[in-house]
């Protein structure tokens, strides 16, 4: 199963975006469920990242920014030899409209 | 032998249903995509054939000769739906086997020019892989993106067969998952006009539309036409180089030979549908825009694929924050049997590569193709329980408000 989040991780990824939502390991649809219930109760504008290892959730979060009219920003692949930070899925950022 | 019959002696007819089973509501089939149930000719057939041709066709014998000429009328049949000359059509153990070997022995006849396939990326996996095979894992095939609708762009596909390399160009008659028909006529003019043989993929168009001759290698499968699993048909034009590949037989499009009393059914379900192939489009291309038009009045939907410029069976749809594995259950549970593209219903718990192609949403997804026995009643009673089904499923997710 996926690591939890190193601190080092949070603070790194964080300091590019407002908001993070950590998904790994969760399967669809509960990454883009979760960045839909982050997401409910902030301002348009807002940038929010979800961390995922599902392969779902990189194709489902730019769809759900195109139902839902949000901007898809950035995704961002994310190895595990990358660095000492050992996981392997995607960081998908997103604007809210 | 003459009275010898599939499945076990005493056995109630299937086409008349157990007595004690009849006050249970019927279950509606909608996953026939790929495998649907046979045509009563088709039966039919299979048995004259037991029957008449059991024996090895490739025995100098009566017994032997008469498979050989059953054999030889299944091929003359497919030929003629085809358009083709009855030498150029084979029978192979499987769509499956049918596209492996199409890919790897056109590709190993034109080993000089290249070995890149060009292919668009929402072709079945069984090309995908194939073109894999013989240009190695480092380059892999030559993936033409296709748009939302799942269509590939004929320009872009015409651009890279004129590229350098290139040993053969594969596109599909129409996308078996999302029903969307491809540009075969425009890519297969330019793969000529580049001297790249063309293979096309008619395995979910065969029996079903009409399909033009613009091919150089086809592949069709039974069990999609209401003929049987465990046989594919491989067509080849003659002015086609390939070169066999694998161990020395001879038969190299069939290993062993195949067996004559499936291929007498598939060329009998074939003529079969063909025969009222128009009528059967016209119905159930109404119940499937019927049925789109449904679907889109559910909440937080993606009806997919092109549509009017479609495969008239077919319909693919997407929930937003549904688990597709959940609502396959959850419909089977109240009687009704669908597919699904969705990444939690894959043994390899990958999306579909047709829909992440396509850029559309893959989660909650459900897939339908509707039999030539499915009824204006089971359609509209699947659209009167999606409703309700999708909601339950998130209910259970606790999605509300989102």
């Amino acid at each position: 199963m996926t690591p939890p989040v190193s601190d080092a991780q949070v603070t790194r990824v964080a300091c590019v975006s407002d908001t993070l939502v950590d998904a790994r390991g969760l399967r669809c649809p509960l990454p883009v469920i979760r960045l839909a219930a982050a997401a409910k109760d902030l301002p348009a504008g807002t940038e929010l990242t979800v961390l995922s290892t599902d392969p779902a959730a990189r194709l489902d979060v730019p769809a759900w920014c195109r139902m839902r009219g949000h901007v898809h920003v950035a995704t961002r692949e994310h190895r595990a030899e990358d660095d000492d930070d050992p996981w392997t899925g995607w960081a998908v950022t997103v604007r809210l409209a | 032998m003459s009275h010898a019959t599939p499945g076990t002696p005493g056995r109630a007819d299937p086409e008349q249903p157990d007595p004690a089973r009849r006050t249970q509501p019927q279950r509606v089939h909608l996953d026939n995509g790929g495998r649907a149930p046979w045509h009563p000719l088709a039966r039919q057939a299979f048995e004259q054939a037991l029957a008449d041709g059991w024996a090895d066709p490739r025995r100098l014998h009566a017994e032997g000769r008469r498979a050989a000429r059953l054999l030889d009328a299944s091929r003359e049949a497919v030929a003629a739906v085809l358009g083709a000359r009855t030498q150029e059509v084979w029978f192979t153990p499987s769509h499956t086997a049918s596209l492996h070997t199409a890919v790897a022995s056109a590709a190993a006849a034109r080993r000089r020019a290249g070995t890149t396939v060009v292919a668009s990326a929402v072709e079945r996996a069984a090309v995908l892989h194939a073109a894999e095979h013989v240009a190695g894992p480092e380059a892999g095939p030559h993936l033409v993106p296709v748009d939302r609708l799942g269509r590939v762009d004929a320009a872009a596909m015409a651009d890279a067969v004129r590229g350098p390399g290139v040993a053969l160009a594969a596109l599909q008659h129409a996308n078996g998952e999302v029903g969307t028909h491809q540009p075969v006529g425009a890519v297969h003019e330019a793969a000529r006009a580049a001297g790249v043989p063309l293979l096309v993929d008619a395995g979910a168009s065969l029996g079903h539309v009409a399909v033009a001759d613009a091919w150089d290698l086809l592949a069709a499968d039974p069990a999609d036409w209401g003929g049987p699993a465990g046989l594919g048909v491989l067509a080849v034009r003659q002015r086609v180089r390939t070169t066999p590949v694998g161990p020395e037989d001879e038969e190299p499009w069939a290993p062993g030979g195949v067996s004559v009393p499936l291929a007498f059914a598939a060329a009998v379900a074939l003529q079969a549908v063909e025969s009222d192939r128009v009528a059967q489009e016209a119905r159930r291309r109404e119940l499937v825009d019927r049925l789109r038009a449904e679907v889109a009045r559910i909440p937080d939907v993606e009806v997919v694929g092109d549509p009017d410029d479609r495969l008239p069976h077919v319909a693919t749809f997407s929930f937003l924050y549904v688990d597709g594995e959940a609502l396959v259950t959850e419909l089977d549970r109240q009687g009704f049997a669908v597919g699904s593209g969705s990444a939690c219903t894959a043994s390899t718990l990958e999306p579909s590569h047709v829909l992440a192609a396509m850029g559309v949403l893959t989660h909650g997804n459900v897939r339908v193709a509707l039999d030539r026995s499915t009824t204006a009643d089971d359609v509209d009673r699947f659209c009167a329980v999606l409703p309700g089904a999708v909601a339950r499923v998130r209910d259970m997710l606790g999605v509300g408000g989102l």
